[in-house]
């Protein structure tokens, strides 16, 4: 192990730079995030991950944004085991009839000010699985969404994108306070 | 004893079929397969229902002959194969909760993926409106002095899929584990009724997003047989390194994974970091971090990209450097090796029982891996080991995919070095009236089997099954005796799939 660690101290970082927030991300949460945003958030977001039904490679790539090349926690962005941490839930997924509650009661945990991140293709409509006799569809129909990523799944980096997005919002949010 | 060719004769063969027979038999044939199953001498490979008839496919683990029998239902009931061999149990459930076919004198008739909520029950039998008022899930008992519950889920701690996981525990010991899954379940069954083989194999590829190309390998293999369609040679090599990137990508994140389960977080983030590498190589060669949608019937939708060989190459250039200093890692840290060495031990005979696939089998002396065993092409044609161990704990599920993640490697090598030129996809046929297809596919977790019958060109009915189904029992099993703390590393080394399970 104190070969790894030591080779570790020599080896460039793995990070790449960070993408541009998206224009389309950064035009959907202008009408949805407050100017008191970043005085109540600073330069941080708390992420409770909800899967709602979704096939988990939102999931798969939502991991990715832990690992070292995009290593979100360097934003200011990380993710907590409880909603009653979180300032943004992240939701997958065509939400399922057998998750629409247990989705609503994980809303009302969270506390204000809060934001909804509905992420993949599925969490807009339902994708590929609306109009099934189990799902409810997107995010939206049962709580609501300031922002949606799009993607079947979003890479990565359109995920810090739109993310990134929404800490901006907060940042000019404040600027004009 | 009887083989399972003598059992087929009994039956009447049914209408096209693909690669096995498909056989319809009487109440007595159906009784006595499930006694057969129950003895051991036949593996259960799935159970699955339509409006009046249910299916089930079984296994001589001896020979390899597999054959599917059917048995029509007029008045709704079936005899319980569950009551004989419990795999069973919870696909009768679901066969009831879907289509309203019972299970005679089941020992279980709590409803499974049904959770009352989806304002019709049956909804693919002969649907009626939902109960106003159902009764509360009614969780098995465990009782004795000062045991306590602790209820887990649907909505859990990390970035992972929901289920619910009861405990009943004595201070820190597991007694009881208890699942409740079904929670995203979306009705792909019932979406694919109908539905035309282009968005069956979209919906396919969507079942578990971690498995998308095994799903779509098994389901347009599936619907090739059916159809009697041949694929080019290039597409049937290109399938297998898609199917071999993925298995790399899912192993490496996991070993890094169950290590950070033991809070050895160093192991997860070199892992991750190779991970990533198989990913994007993906992304290079085929336009997809997760290869979806690459994977389609009469071959693949997209060839290698242009230096998506050399990309995969240096991939593999890569880990072949890496991986070796974190495997030694791995195998000499006294504090991970205490948490994973004899912790969720699955003994072999009920790994055997659960015809349980994949690294979970192969960890429990289970030597099965259908792209030995079924030998489809071009695994046929390809040098590889199939690693098994006998210990059936944490770190013997480790072990395996460790040397898979070497097996992997080699396979690729091989893959790339013989890749034939040519064509990558064929038309594909509309098919004559009713065409019948079945196929096995080794994903990373292990075989998952789809089967699908087609009139005039859409898919009439299409049942696909997780190996999960199989896994997730064994998990209630292994953790009873290990403690609390203990039951992510059994998690994550099994890592079942909810998605793949609830369909």
């Amino acid at each position: 192990m104190r070969k790894l660690l030591f080779e570790s101290v020599f080896r460039q970082p793995l990070t790449e730079p960070a993408p541009s927030p998206d224009d389309a991300a950064v035009a959907e949460l202008a009408a949805a995030l407050g100017q008191a945003a970043r005085r109540k958030l600073g330069r941080s977001l708390s992420i409770r991950e909800v899967d709602a039904g979704s096939c988990n490679g939102c999931e798969l790539e939502i991991h990715a944004l832990n690992n070292a090349y995009y290593d979100v926690e360097r934003f200011g962005l990380r993710f907590v085991a409880s909603p009653r941490h979180a300032d943004v839930l992240m939701v997958t997924g065509p939400v399922t009839k057998n998750m629409r509650e247990a989705l609503e009661r994980t809303y009302h945990a969270t506390p204000n000010p809060k934001w909804v991140v509905a992420v993949g293709d599925c969490a807009r409509n339902g994708g590929c699985f609306a109009g099934s006799y189990a799902v409810v569809g997107g995010v939206s129909e049962v709580v609501p969404v300031d922002l949606h990523i799009p993607g079947c799944p979003p890479a990565p980096t359109a995920m810090l994108q739109g993310l990134l997005a929404l800490l901006e919002r907060a940042d000019t949010g404040a600027a004009t306070s | 004893m009887p083989s399972l060719i003598d059992l087929t004769l009994e039956g009447r063969k049914v209408g096209q079929y693909g690669p096995w027979p498909r056989v319809a038999v009487d109440a007595s044939v159906w009784t006595f397969a499930a006694s057969e199953l129950a003895h051991g001498r036949w593996s259960l490979l799935g159970l699955w229902g339509e409006s009046a008839t249910v299916h089930m496919a079984i296994m001589d683990g001896q020979t390899a002959e597999i054959a599917v029998v059917s048995l029509e239902c007029p008045d709704r009931k079936f005899p319980s194969v569950g009551k004989h061999h419990p795999p069973a149990l919870r696909l009768e459930r679901t066969i009831h909760d879907l289509f309203g076919l019972s299970a005679e004198s089941s020992p279980d008739a709590r409803r499974w993926l049904d959770h009352n909520r989806w304002s019709v029950r049956f909804p693919l039998g002969g649907r009626i409106d939902a109960l106003p008022n159902a009764a509360p899930y009614r969780f098995l008992a465990a009782e004795g002095d000062g045991l306590h519950q602790i209820a887990v889920g649907p909505v859990h701690a990390g970035i992972i899929e929901p289920g619910h996981f009861r405990f009943t525990a004595s201070g820190e010991t597991v007694v009881r584990l208890e699942q409740r899954l079904g929670y995203v379940h979306k009705g792909i069954d019932g979406l694919m009724t109908g539905a035309s083989l282009a968005r069956g194999v979209q919906l396919a590829g969507r079942t578990s997003g971690d498995s998308t190309v095994a799903y779509a390998y098994a389901f347009s293999r599936a619907a090739e047989v059916a159809l009697d369609l041949a694929v080019p040679d290039r597409a049937v090599f290109l399938r297998a390194l898609l199917a071999e990137l993925e298995r790399l990508a899912n192993h490496l994140g996991d070993i890094g994974a169950i290590c950070n389960d033991a809070s050895f977080t160093l192991m997860h983030a070199h892992c991750g970091v190779l991970r990533e590498s198989v990913l994007r190589a993906g992304g290079a060669a085929f336009g997809h971090r997760l290869m979806r949608d690459v994977v389609v019937p009469g071959g693949v939708s997209r060839d290698i990209g242009n230096g998506g060989a050399e990309t995969i190459q240096a991939m593999l250039d890569n880990i072949r450097l890496r991986f070796p200093a974190l495997v030694e890692l791995y195998d000499n840290t006294a504090s991970l090796q205490d948490r994973t060495v004899d912790t969720g031990t699955l003994t072999p005979p009920l790994a055997r029982q659960y015809a349980a696939g994949g690294y979970i089998g192969r960890a429990s002396g289970r030597a099965f891996d259908t792209r030995r065993t079924l030998a489809y092409p071009p695994y046929d044609s390809l040098r590889f080991d199939v690693p098994v161990l006998n210990e059936g704990d944490v770190n013997a599920r480790v072990w395996i995919r460790v040397r898979e993640v070497e097996q992997s490697l080699s396979l690729i090598d091989q893959i790339l070095s013989r890749l034939p030129e040519g064509p990558t996809c064929k038309e594909v046929p509309l098919g004559g009236e009713v065409r019948e297809g079945m196929a096995i596919v080794e994903g990373f977790r292990g075989d998952v089997l789809v089967w699908l019958r087609l009139r005039n060109g859409l898919i009439e009915r299409c049942h696909i099954r997780d190996p999960s189904w199989f896994q997730w029992p064994l998990l209630e099993a292994v953790i009873e005796n290990n403690i609390v703390a203990d039951f992510p590393l059994c998690n994550k080394s099994f890592n079942c799939s909810y998605s793949g399970h609830d369909l």
